[in-house]
């Protein structure tokens, strides 16, 4: 079964998760009934203009036509509208997208990167005073809050030693995105460490890195080719689940670096009660999430043919 | 020799948790000042470095930090434990339920939680937070809990799912045992295991949690004190007043380091799947 | 220690001693063995599970898992190359080359994320310099000379969709397809069914006739070696207890051991009134933690005295190549 079928069969599957999803945002939405429009009029709002606030956002509707209704303007890119800024929430999230995912990426890079030669230096000195060490540092990597590691890293390579700057986004500068990345990326270079290390100490001990090392291959293409290839799909699946993990550490960067993304986004609108906002941005992080795992469970198809044709017969 | 190193850090977990559990349930013995105290003195409401009078330095208005990170003790332990608790009763009951009576309940619950699952735990919490309206400690609890039970759930719902299939399950059914006694008495004791495990790596993933949302104002609001609030409230003097920030975080690392070193000995202890 | 002359062996170990450094203790699992090959030799090497013998094969491809193992003494000279003594670099250029290994588990041992074609081509680029595509044509070649049916088909495919048989055929094609010197079958029929055993031993004798290797054939069945082998060494707890040629070995055994061990073999002639019983040997192999003293095969010896347990025998000369140590042979 090639990539193309595997990718078509699993977007199909998406689907529930898809309707799941939009019905906990729109059930949220419906949970907060009435009050947000109350509250964006403030206290002596007159009761006729609520309703007729109420009426031109389809509350007074029954539930299930508010859901269609709901999942139809999704489809459509209508996110509803800002009750604060009276702009689209599309709009607002278009244009905080890009920020939110050149940190993530650049955050699972640096991850994945340090993670992955953490893993393997550990696995290989197994035992030794560098796998002890490294585990140290990862345990204590995912023990700290990320929001903290990334003011302990402004307070040393801003403030102290000046190399990057404390916070913004810089136009895009690379140097702005150092210490965010660093901090959102920090707790996973510690979990996929630990990953990478345990599933190539199993790897390490199979028959065919032996098979590998009689055919007379030198010993990092024994440990990089066939080992870490093998140790690969836990390594991804914790990928996949970590950048559902990894996200939720944006809104804490974005805010402590004053990062102009979609985590800082849904901070102010929850801090102004700015409900559209909160639900279009709490349900682009979801779709980013499914989206990334899709991509990390197409990643599967690639890196082990096992999984290619037991998918084919099921 | 690993085993050793293993379990050495488990005991260094135990302790760390045991000490911090202490510090908070002696908070108003230990704290050498009210945490609340405002100095009478106008000119010693400034924020002081780390000295002898107050160890760990003074905040905005010269309350002692010692003193408040204390106090705040309480309520991240607090709030790091009912939510463990509460998730795993909740996720225990659905977790069971669903991979013992498989079929459509199963099908149901696998597709709540795969939704519920696409949202990252903080960004929903954010969103119930922000539909509450400054919710308070009670529901702060409740809310942290309604986003953080589908990973015991799903743990559970394996264990019973391979669980239902053993002999003592039929042997259970042959003597006529009912649904819910064998629910109870043969299913749920054979599941404490992972679920002990999981609820310890829990309390640190709450703990973290609650400081998030603190941190963000969303969480615990004044004049109530979490470490998460401490920091949020030291964010805005980082770079001039460093220990505001540096001692509330250090006590949030510690303590979760503790959790997830008395969770890793714990799992090794019991193994990965005790009942399997 | 009777000493060899080396020059007309292909290969030559001798008071090999490798150990493994366990917690619970120090264990001899190649305690002083000493055997050798002739170019083109078939050298069976015999004993129950534990008795040393993979453990002598990975040794002389310094493939023994370190830590906990290691070897910590003796020779092993591959065509005067003191093997032992050789810089990292050279010994690995040694593998796959001029000598190579396969083993017991086909199921196992070969990569299951690589198509059988990368598996087999990945060693001849590395040792022959081949290209890709040469080295991927001579994949295929050597799946059709170990007779694997559809080469050009199987080649593209990955292990788990190739048969117990199949697997070990690739392992064959894999190891030879650098024309090694030398051999190494680790029980290479073992896991396998017993139909396909006898097709993949009579594909190695054929190999190896046209080829013109020397093989060590490492099995716990005497019965693989009577019809393939020269010469055989037999091992018990990391000893050689008895050395000999096929048909002195099989005529007169003279170590109760292998007596004990061809009295367990089903013999067609024998068996053919169905009422004879098969001998095992009584107990068990000794943990090599806790030897008896004096002979290490005296506990379950039924011929064994005090004498037995008070010093261990000598391997020596009760023959014209035929060697046992044992008081009595």
């Amino acid at each position: 079964m090639g990539l193309l079928a595997f990718a078509l069969r699993r977007t199909l599957q998406l689907a529930p998760v898809l309707l799941g999803l939009t019905l906990i945002v729109f059930a949220l939405q419906a949970l907060a009934l009435g009050d947000p429009v109350r509250a964006a009029m403030g206290q002596r709002g007159d009761p006729e203009v609520i309703a007729r606030i109420r009426a031109e956002y389809g509350l007074d509707a029954p539930l299930w036509a508010q859901y269609g209704r709901y999942l139809a303007r999704l489809l459509r890119g209508d996110f509803g509208r800002s009750f604060r800024q009276q702009v689209p929430v599309a709009d607002l999230i278009v244009e905080r997208l890009p920020a939110t995912l050149r940190l993530a990426l650049a955050a699972m890079g640096l991850a994945v990167l340090l993670g992955v030669a953490a893993g393997v230096t550990a696995a290989v000195t197994h035992g030794r005073l560098a796998d002890l060490a490294m585990m140290t540092v990862a345990l204590v990597g995912i023990s700290t809050p990320v929001f903290w590691l990334g003011m302990m890293l402004i307070l040393l390579f801003a403030v102290t030693l000046g190399w990057f700057p404390i916070s913004g986004y810089g136009e895009g500068d690379w140097r702005h995105l150092v210490l965010p990345a660093f901090t959102l990326g920090g707790l996973h270079v510690g979990y996929i460490a630990r990953m990478t290390r345990s599933s190539l100490l199993e790897v390490l001990r199979e028959d065919y890195l032996r098979t590998a090392r009689a055919k007379g291959l030198r010993e990092g293409v024994v440990l990089l080719k066939h080992g870490l290839r093998n140790a690969a799909l836990p390594i991804l699946t914790l990928i996949g689940i970590g950048l559902g993990d990894l996200l939720v550490g944006a809104p804490l960067t974005e805010t402590v670096f004053a990062w102009p993304g979609l985590g800082r986004l849904l901070v102010a609108a929850a801090a102004n009660r700015d409900l559209p906002v909160v639900l279009g941005a709490t349900l682009l992080f979801a779709l980013i999430t499914v989206g990334a795992s899709f991509l990390v469970d197409c990643c599967y198809v690639v890196a082990d043919p096992r999984v290619r044709f037991a998918g084919g017969r099921r | 020799m690993r085993g050793l190193l293993k379990h050495r850090g488990a005991l260094a977990g135990t302790v760390l948790l045991l000490t911090v559990l202490a510090a908070a349930l002696l908070a108003p013995v230990l704290a050498p000042y009210d945490p609340a105290r405002v100095p009478t003195d106008l000119a010693a409401r400034s924020m002081r470095p780390p000295g002898r009078e107050h160890w760990l330095g003074t905040d905005l208005l010269g309350r002692d930090l010692l003193s408040r990170i204390l106090y705040g003790a309480r309520v991240s332990l607090l709030v790091g434990l009912a939510v463990a608790l509460l998730t795993a009763a909740l996720g225990a009951g659905v977790g069971l339920l669903a991979g013992f009576y498989a079929g459509t309940i199963d099908a149901v619950f696998m597709r709540l939680t795969d939704a519920i699952m696409a949202f990252p735990t903080l960004v929903l919490a954010i969103a119930a937070v922000a539909i509450l309206d400054q919710p308070g400690l009670l529901a702060l609890i409740l809310v942290l809990a309604a986003v953080q039970w589908t990973a015991v759930a799903r743990l559970i719902r394996g264990q019973a799912l391979s669980l239902r299939e053993r002999e003592f399950v039929s042997a259970a059914y042959a003597l006529g045992a009912r649904d819910l006694r064998i629910l109870v008495r043969h299913l749920l004791p054979n599941c404490l295991a992972p679920l002990l495990v999981s609820t310890t790596f829990g309390v640190a993933s709450n703990i973290l949690a609650e400081a998030g949302l603190s941190f963000l104002g969303l969480g615990i609001q004044p004049p109530a004190v979490s470490w998460g609030s401490l920091l949020s409230e030291g964010a805005v003097y980082l770079t001039a007043k460093p220990w505001l920030v540096i001692f509330p975080g250090l006590a949030i690392s510690l303590t979760v380091l503790g959790c997830n070193l008395a969770g890793d000995g714990l799992r090794d202890l019991l193994g990965p799947h005790p009942a399997g | 220690m009777a000493s060899f002359d080396t020059n007309s062996d292909l290969l030559t170990v001798e008071n090999l001693q490798t150990y493994f450094f366990t917690d619970a203790g120090v264990v001899r699992a190649v305690d002083g063995v000493s055997f050798r090959i002739a170019p083109g030799e078939t050298l069976g090497v015999v004993g129950e599970s534990g008795c040393g013998k993979t453990v002598t094969a990975l040794s002389i491809l310094r493939l023994v898992p370190d830590p906990p193992g290691r070897i910590v003494g003796g020779r092993v000279a591959f065509e005067g190359t003191e093997l032992l003594a050789l810089d990292p670099e050279r010994m690995r250029k040694m593998r796959g080359s001029a000598i190579a290994m396969i083993f017991q588990e086909p199921m196992t041992s070969l990569n299951p994320v690589f198509t059988v074609g990368d598996q087999i081509a990945e060693g001849v680029r590395l040792h022959q310099g081949l290209s890709r595509r040469a080295a991927w044509e001579k994949a295929v070649e050597m799946l059709r000379l170990v007779q694997m049916p559809d080469p050009e088909r199987r080649v593209r495919e990955y292990p788990h969709q190739l048969s117990g048989g199949m697997r070990q055929r690739v392992m064959i094609a894999m190891a030879l397809s650098c024309g090694p010197r030398l051999l190494i079958a680790d029980e290479p029929t073992t896991a396998l069914d017993v139909t396909i055993q006898a097709q993949i031993l009579e594909l190695l004798v054929r190999l190896k006739e046209e080829m013109g290797m020397a093989v060590m054939l490492i099995t716990h069945d005497l019965g693989v070696i009577a019809d393939t082998a020269q010469r055989v060494v037999v091992m018990y707890a990391g000893r050689v207890v008895e050395e000999a040629s096929v048909r002195d070995l099989f005529a007169n055994p003279r170590h109760p051991y292998t007596q004990g061990l061809l009295d367990s073999i089903p013999s067609l002639e024998k068996g053919a009134g169905g009422r004879e019983r098969l001998k095992a040997i009584p107990g068990l192999v000794p943990s090599l933690l806790d030897l008896p003293p004096g002979c290490r095969f005296s506990d379950r010896c039924h011929l064994a005295v005090p004498e037995c347990r008070a010093a261990e025998p000598e391997l020596r000369q009760v023959g014209a190549h035929h060697r046992a140590r044992c008081i009595f042979a």
